[in-house]
């Protein structure tokens, strides 16, 4: 598992750049553009269970879902921040991409310091150190344990049938 | 206790009696915005759509503006699938490519009503609390989803009171008001919160308040909202909107506020927010002289006729530097067309500026005016971040309509005060 760290303000656009909004959408097309203008190592090295450490108002600007999609797809664990803007908070419940909001984990990391997360339980370890991190609302929870809000809104329509 | 405005609209429209900030509420909005990304939006949910169908025809908003007319294959295919969809769903509120960005013909075609709930796939959907809606931006999947359900979920905001006192001198616009309460707070000094302001609103137009209300993202806002006043009221009728077709809100005086902040209009100075943050403000006088590619007058934040006649006033008599462009969009058809009744067009394109049919253009860099390595833009759009506009070894620096005139005069940043002061000329 790699730890990738980035600053604060990260915006949608380092991460997924607008000339692409509207000819890549598929999490195919989206992948190789993923954090283009952030980080160049990003796209072609990511693994599955890899975690995103990252500062304060992580992925303000647009609202562009594209960037959840690729790091879900790719099979990122997380996106541990300081913090995160409003719309890109939304766009993960909706993709069922986890969200840790914990400042002093953030702080406290250090390169090469081993990491263990733990979703269910809602706790974050940093080099034998454990951090708990906010839950979210059960009525929301159920969206992103649906997978996303797709999924979820299709088992809403079925059930109404 | 009293209330703020996101807690009784919230309240009113979740039909509960009170609710209180973090409480989570389900609500139907009175209408969806979508733009280009409605192609990728129905994408995602063709076979539903064919089943269930439009949950609430007259919900949706959609307006084409991004990449418009269309650069290649894969963006005109995007837009016949919208038109497609549009006239198989039959639905009422579409505008096609010309009619402009979708914020501002929202507001023109009176669709953005006091007191309403709206939300769009677009961040800057924030605009319409100039006057006095509750609106907010959300992601291409919930987008798909409220077609569908026609509802969505909100958080009720804590709720930051912004006061304002006193009047713009001046050489200096809302759009420097506002980048300054930015710098001020920062760009996520506002994050999950709802933004009210008070104090001496009267002293802005509804143009004003749509630069202010329009910028609420990027101090991270969820809602940036005016209370409704004679000018709102004027306006909304020009727009179609009768008195009795609304109902405005407000928030009680005894209302409860995470934070309290004040601004002296008359202490705002001319402001750019210099690359790769909109939080990073500095007044035009401390980087004076920074030479600058292109110039760009337009967007959602600032294409309106009041932008463009400032513009020409202060080009008047003057030509755009050599070795500069001047790219202008007006914000709709309509502007458009009245800017060329006025004369404001032609005045602009004498002095120099190329004129773009109304839309995004530049502002996310998918067609027009991008910009090359090392080139520097000043633009009176709402984001500097890296690679915005096509480039992500190219600057952008955020300003006024006013400053971006005065700054294409002498090819270079420079404070519009100087100009309207006949300094420079």
């Amino acid at each position: 598992m790699r730890i990738w760290k980035y600053g604060d303000d990260i915006n949608t656009d380092m991460l997924f750049p607008g000339k692409y909004t509207y000819t890549a959408a598929t999490a195919e097309e989206i992948k190789p553009h993923l954090l283009e203008d952030l980080d160049a190592e990003f796209a072609g090295n990511v693994h599955e269970g890899d975690l995103l450490f990252a500062g304060k108002n992580f992925g303000c600007g647009s609202s562009r879902e594209q960037p959840v999609v690729g790091l879900k797809a790719v099979g990122v664990q997380a996106i541990v921040a300081k913090g995160f803007a409003r719309i890109f908070y939304r766009a993960a419940i909706n993709q069922g991409l986890l969200l840790v909001e914990c400042p002093e984990a953030v702080d406290a990391y250090k390169d090469g310091d081993e990491v263990k997360l733990d979703a269910k339980a809602g706790i974050l370890e940093v080099a034998g150190k454990q951090y708990t991190f906010p839950k979210l609302p059960p009525e929301i929870l159920a969206i992103r344990d649906a997978g996303g809000l797709l999924p979820y809104t299709m088992a809403k329509l079925q059930a109404r049938k | 206790m009293g209330k703020t405005f996101a807690e009784k609209v919230l309240a009113k429209k979740s039909g509960q009696a009170e609710v209180v900030p973090g409480q989570i509420v389900i609500v139907e909005p009175e209408h969806l915005l979508t733009h280009d990304n409605t192609s990728a939006i129905i994408g995602k949910i063709g076979g539903e759509i064919k089943q269930y169908g439009v949950a609430r025809p007259d919900m949706p908003i959609i307006v084409l503006d991004h990449v418009i007319p269309a650069v290649d294959e894969k963006t005109a295919t995007n837009h016949f699938k919208i038109r497609e969809y549009v006239k198989a769903n039959k639905l009422p509120h579409f505008y096609d490519i010309g009619q402009g960005i979708c914020h501002q013909v929202v507001v023109e075609k009176g669709l953005a009503r006091p007191g309403d709930i709206l939300v769009g796939s677009d961040s800057h959907t924030c605009m319409y609390g100039a006057v006095g809606a509750f609106c907010t931006g959300i992601d291409r999947t919930e987008a798909a989803a409220l077609i569908l359900m026609g509802k969505t979920w909100l958080r009720v905001p804590d709720t930051i009171k912004m006061t304002l006192t006193g009047t713009l001198q001046p050489g200096v616009t809302a759009k420097d008001l506002v980048l300054h309460i930015i710098g001020d707070i920062g760009a996520d000094g506002a994050n999950y919160q709802a933004v009210e302001f008070h104090g001496n609103i009267g002293a802005l137009s509804i143009d004003d308040r749509l630069v202010i209300a329009n910028m609420g993202i990027e101090m991270g806002a969820k809602i940036a909202v005016f209370p409704v006043d004679d000018k709102t009221r004027k306006w909304l009728a020009a727009a179609g909107l009768k008195e009795s077709e609304y109902e405005a809100v407000w928030a009680d005086p005894d209302a409860k506020y995470i934070r309290e902040l004040t601004y002296d209009l008359s202490k705002i100075v001319p402001v750019v927010a210099a690359p790769h943050k909109v939080d990073n403000v500095k007044p035009v006088s401390e980087l004076e002289g920074i030479p600058i590619n292109q110039f760009l007058l337009g967007t959602c934040t600032n294409g309106r006729l009041s932008d463009l006649e400032l513009a020409a006033d202060i080009l008047d008599g003057h030509k755009v530097a050599e070795g500069s462009r001047f790219l202008v969009l007006p914000a709709s058809k309509e502007i458009y067309e009245a800017a060329l009744d006025k004369g404001v067009i032609a005045r602009l394109s004498r002095a120099g500026a190329l004129v773009l049919p109304p839309g995004c253009g530049p502002c996310l860099g998918a067609h027009q005016g991008c910009l090359a390595p090392g080139e520097k833009c000043l633009s009176t759009s709402n984001r500097n971040f890296k690679g915005r506009m096509g480039c992500k070894d190219a600057e952008i620096y955020l300003a006024s309509p006013a400053t971006v005139a005065a700054s294409a005069i002498t090819g270079t940043l420079t404070d519009p005060r100087k100009v309207l002061s006949g300094v420079s000329k």
